[in-house]
């Protein structure tokens, strides 16, 4: 194979810029259909039209703005923190990304303990989000900061909960592993179509959605950055690029753990007949058709629900979701040994 | 583990000397890539520095909170009510960790296997509901 014969660091040189290119093209494409287009047409309204076709070029249009804005530092700002803060959400964005498989060898790495590698890096932004909320010297972003760290120790547990569901039919934590485990099996005994594991781990699968909705802090959970009680939550001192740079870490995590879901739930990259150099080619479109869908659900509660209180927030996820992960955790097991 | 074998093996192949430099180049690759997240943002911030203006003003520094002069200091005191959820969050995250190794090994244990991790997440349900019981779930 032509990957294998590469040296390691031309192959990394490459997965590297591939990827450098992909996360912003991510993030522009979740938020032109969901954030733009999706929310204006679910409220009767066009959105943006003039940047380009069907206004396809707006948020390249806003990135262009974005970098001609003064960047500003608050003057009682800790300076190193609030420099940093941005980068470290950017770095858990961009680490999530190694581990995702888009083809059978289209895959930055494949770690064996994959999903347990990016359940890890995705919870490293919010020490990001308290650095932003805390340099900021500003009372609305040390809120924001302190509700994205009490979202995060309530929702993280179901996220990681749920996976366990999956990890356990698999027998694996490592996603080209995941995957491959969807490939054999027919459903219900209809042909050998292979069995996406939301057949079997519908519960798990909603926990996942539930629970990535909160740790991207989207609407019925987004209280860290609630415009109308916080302005703009921990980033209301940021400007110009450092601003984008959040906005960025946002939708790219958001694409994601939707490619997560997808890979864990609904096959990843594997779609039935389609096997070796195809799965290649195919693979990254199987898999961001998926992902597509997966954020369809996420945007879509997000545009439909109201904000839920900080106490249903914490309730919700204690008395709910971890009893409920935790059934499905032994549930899973029961099967797994009886069959 | 056969499939961690054959990855080992597969990235062997591709023409490292042993399996624990395979392992750690594994790693290498990722920590290539939070410094390639490094430089992107530092690459964005120096396009941006010749592009945008610098125009510092003294009232453009001020805390923004809502348009009024800012009152006090932004570090104010605040109360951090989760204090007691973050120490259940502690107990179950580490619970976590202790599931997943037997959660990939579950066919080779068996009921053997599920009886042991029953009465693990038996234990723990049984300080949540304690917790539960004792109103800490509570939001005060």
């Amino acid at each position: 194979m032509l990957a294998v014969s590469m040296p390691y660091w031309f192959e990394t040189l490459i997965k590297t810029v591939v990827v450098l290119g992909v996360i912003p093209t991510m993030a522009l494409m979740l938020g032109y259909v969901f954030l733009m287009k999706m929310m204006s047409h679910m409220q009767s309204r066009l959105g943006p039209m003039d940047a380009g076709p069907h206004g396809v070029l707006q948020l390249v249009a806003d990135g262009v703005k974005f970098l001609q804005k003064e960047d500003l530092t608050p003057a009682n700002a800790d300076k190193w923190v609030f420099a940093a803060a941005p980068l470290l959400v950017l770095i858990s964005t961009f680490l999530l990304y190694v581990v995702v498989p888009a083809g059978p060898r289209l895959v930055v790495q494949d770690l064996d303990v994959g999903i347990f590698f990016a359940l890890a890096v995705s919870s490293i932004s919010v020490i990001g989000v308290l650095m932003a909320g805390w340099a900021s010297a500003n009372k609305y972003s040390l809120l924001g900061a302190l509700r994205a760290a009490g979202q995060l120790i309530a929702y993280e547990l179901p996220l990681v909960l749920a996976v366990i569901g999956v990890v356990i039919q698999a027998g694996t934590m490592s996603l080209q592993g995941i995957v491959r485990a969807q490939q054999h099996g027919a459903i219900f005994g209809f042909g050998n179509l292979g069995e996406p594991f939301i057949l079997t781990q519908v519960v798990g699968f909603f926990l996942f959605l539930i629970a990535s909705q909160a740790e991207l802090t989207q609407t019925p959970f987004d209280m860290p950055v609630a415009e109308s009680e916080l302005v703009a939550g921990y980033m209301t001192e940021y400007s110009g690029f450092r601003f984008l740079f959040f906005f960025m870490g946002e939708f790219g995590t958001a694409a994601a753990l939707s490619a997560i879901a997808a890979t864990l739930y609904l096959g990843g990259w594997y779609i039935p007949g389609v096997h070796g150099l195809a799965a290649d080619v195919l693979g990254p479109v199987v898999l961001i058709t998926k992902m597509m869908l997966v954020a369809f659900l996420i945007f879509w509660v997000r545009f439909t629900y109201p904000r839920f209180r900080e106490d249903q927030l914490q309730a919700f996820a204690w008395k709910y979701l971890i009893p409920l992960a935790l059934a499905n955790i032994m549930v899973t097991g029961i099967l797994k040994v009886a069959f | 583990m056969p499939l961690a074998l054959s990855a080992v093996l597969a990235a062997s192949a591709a023409g490292t000397s042993s399996d624990s430099s395979a392992f750690l180049r594994q790693y290498l690759t990722v920590a290539i890539f939070a410094a390639a997240a490094v430089v992107m943002v530092g690459a964005m911030l120096g396009l941006g520095r010749l592009l945008r203006p610098s125009r510092p003003q003294e009232q453009k520094s001020i805390a923004y909170e809502s348009g009024v002069d800012p009152v006090g200091q932004g570090w104010s005191q605040s109360q951090v009510r989760y204090y007691v959820f973050a120490l259940l969050f502690v107990m179950f995250d580490v619970e976590a960790v202790f599931i997943f190794p037997w959660a990939t090994r579950l066919e080779a244990m068996g009921t053997y296997g599920l009886v042991e991790m029953a009465i693990f997440i038996g234990i723990l349900v049984l300080g949540l509901v304690y917790a539960w019981r004792k109103g800490v779930l509570r939001w005060v």
